[in-house]
């Protein structure tokens, strides 16, 4: 019996890369920046991590240009452990970007966590095999993002403050729009496009499927079980936390808590027990506080 | 007929859809209870690790077995498959222990190497499968009873030993339902 196929292995295409967030759904991917927070971070059941030289609240507080993280410090964090690895990239810096692939990383997020190395052009991220995850504010910038090739969207919300007021912020208008676009007549599409500054092929998936036509995680500021569970509610399809782990009392305990909150966010009475004796969380940052030149989601074009 | 999926984490929605394009009822299965009265269970594809821990802190082990050994038919893909293996190379995460297979996790290299083909199964007809493998294990040696029904470069990426079914790459992202079909099948 003949059981080989034609043997032709496809790599890098859009179904492999939008795959890939496919089966990160409903998992929570964790920043990391050593190889024993890695490990902290696979234990308590995080679905992938972030590879970083610093989180972004410590960005934050350092000032000054943040970059690609050393070669070395990724290679770690990938040598010590077997789930998925992303990195993050300067908006704009496709060389940092052809060094994470070379590296072999999983994911590439183009970040504005990072300071952006350019302030007109994102990356052109068809021409990678592996794929990106970018952040989003609106529809438009979502499908902008997608339109450049990323494969994944998640919210920028603020990141590094703790607080998730921006990250509610963002999802609750992507969703508005997803849902204003799935009604509109298909006569009104194009100029729906034009104002939303959106890729008209996209818009017209938008409005057949009702949802973005890849994953959609919610990130930057969220640190609670109850703040996992509320961006679920909300529609996202699964959750990045950055500085909410590390940064808190007990990182073990409040991993593995946001871990089973995503799984459960729609059950109130397991909320409720796992929300329990986590310690402190991180300490967290009103958004009126932070300059508006400070508000990293306002990096990217 | 009702199909439960385990909704931990991964791609259980794409399962639902598959199912429904089967015409198939489905339901998410993220507590034991839920498990009463199912046909048929798909442990679908998402991170090993993470299933493992969320399978171990609410409880679904041994309900899962026993279902398994009452003869109802599981069908894993990709992590699923992991997670029914006895035997993970070089690795001690927690699984169910219900299939005579050793399986290689991550087994074709990182998400660079992430591929999609079209695989010859025979049990499907002559059509080609388009097959989409996502950073994903293969079936490196296999007990007496266990059923080979499709490799890919010399290496098992397809089988069955009797009520299990397991599939290393991912049928449910793709719009060809046979795979489906051949589970629902499967159930007396």
């Amino acid at each position: 019996m003949i059981l080989e196929g034609n043997n032709v292995a496809e790599k890098g295409t859009w179904t492999v890369k939008k795959g890939l967030a496919e089966m990160l759904k409903g998992g929570v991917i964790m920043d990391v920046t050593t190889p024993e927070q890695a490990k902290i971070a696979e234990e308590a059941g995080a679905c992938a991590v972030m590879a970083l030289e610093r989180v972004p609240a410590d960005i934050r507080a350092a000032g000054g240009v943040a970059r690609m993280a050393d070669p070395n410090v990724i290679l770690r964090i990938m040598d010590a452990v077997t789930i998925p690895v992303m990195a993050k990239a300067r908006i704009g810096h496709f060389v940092e970007a052809q060094i994470l692939e070379a590296l072999g990383v999983d994911y590439i997020d183009e970040s504005e966590v990072l300071t952006p190395a350019d302030e007109v052009f994102h990356i052109n991220k068809h021409e990678f095999k592996v794929p990106f995850v970018c952040g989003a504010r609106n529809l438009g910038e979502a499908l902008r993002r997608i339109g450049e090739g990323a494969a994944m969207i998640r919210t920028k919300g603020e990141p590094g403050t703790g607080n998730v007021v921006e990250a509610v912020r963002h999802m609750r208008q992507v969703m508005s729009e997803i849902r204003m676009v799935q009604h509109m007549p298909k006569d009104e599409l194009m100029t729906a496009a034009k104002e939303m500054g959106a890729p008209y092929d996209l818009v017209v998936q938008v409005h057949e499927l009702g949802r973005l036509p890849v994953v959609n995680f919610a990130a930057g500021g969220i640190a609670t079980p109850a703040d996992a569970a509320l961006m679920m509610q909300l529609g996202c399809d699964g959750i990045f936390v950055g500085s909410g782990i590390f940064k808190s009392k007990d990182p073990v305990a409040r991993a593995k808590a946001i871990v089973a909150a995503t799984t459960h966010f729609n059950d109130p009475k397991i909320l409720a027990e796992i929300s329990k004796d986590l310690g402190e969380a991180m300490p967290g940052i009103e958004i009126a506080t932070i300059a508006a030149e400070h508000r990293m989601q306002e990096r990217g074009w | 007929m009702v199909i439960g999926v385990l909704a931990l984490q991964g791609a259980f929605i794409e399962h639902q859809k598959s199912l429904a394009a089967c015409g198939v009822e489905s339901i998410q299965v993220r507590k034991p209870e839920q498990l009463d009265g199912i046909q048929g269970l798909i442990i679908p594809g998402g991170e090993s690790t993470t299933m493992g821990k969320l399978m171990h802190r609410f409880d679904l082990f041994e309900p899962i077995r026993e279902l398994g050994r009452r003869g109802v038919p599981i069908f894993g893909t990709c992590a699923g498959l992991i997670m029914l293996a006895k035997e993970i190379a070089g690795s001690d995460q927690p699984r169910l222990s219900l299939m005579d297979i050793e399986v290689e996790r991550n087994a074709f290299g990182r998400q660079v190497e992430s591929f999609e083909t079209d695989l010859m199964v025979p049990d499907l007809g002559e059509e080609p499968l388009r097959a989409v493998f996502i950073r994903a294990p293969y079936i490196k040696s296999t007990g007496n009873n266990v059923r080979v029904m499709a490799t890919f470069d010399d290496k098992i990426v397809l089988a069955r030993q009797d009520n299990y079914l397991v599939a290393a790459f991912h049928p449910e992202l793709t719009d060809d339902i046979r795979l489906h079909r051949y589970f629902l099948n499967m159930i007396k």
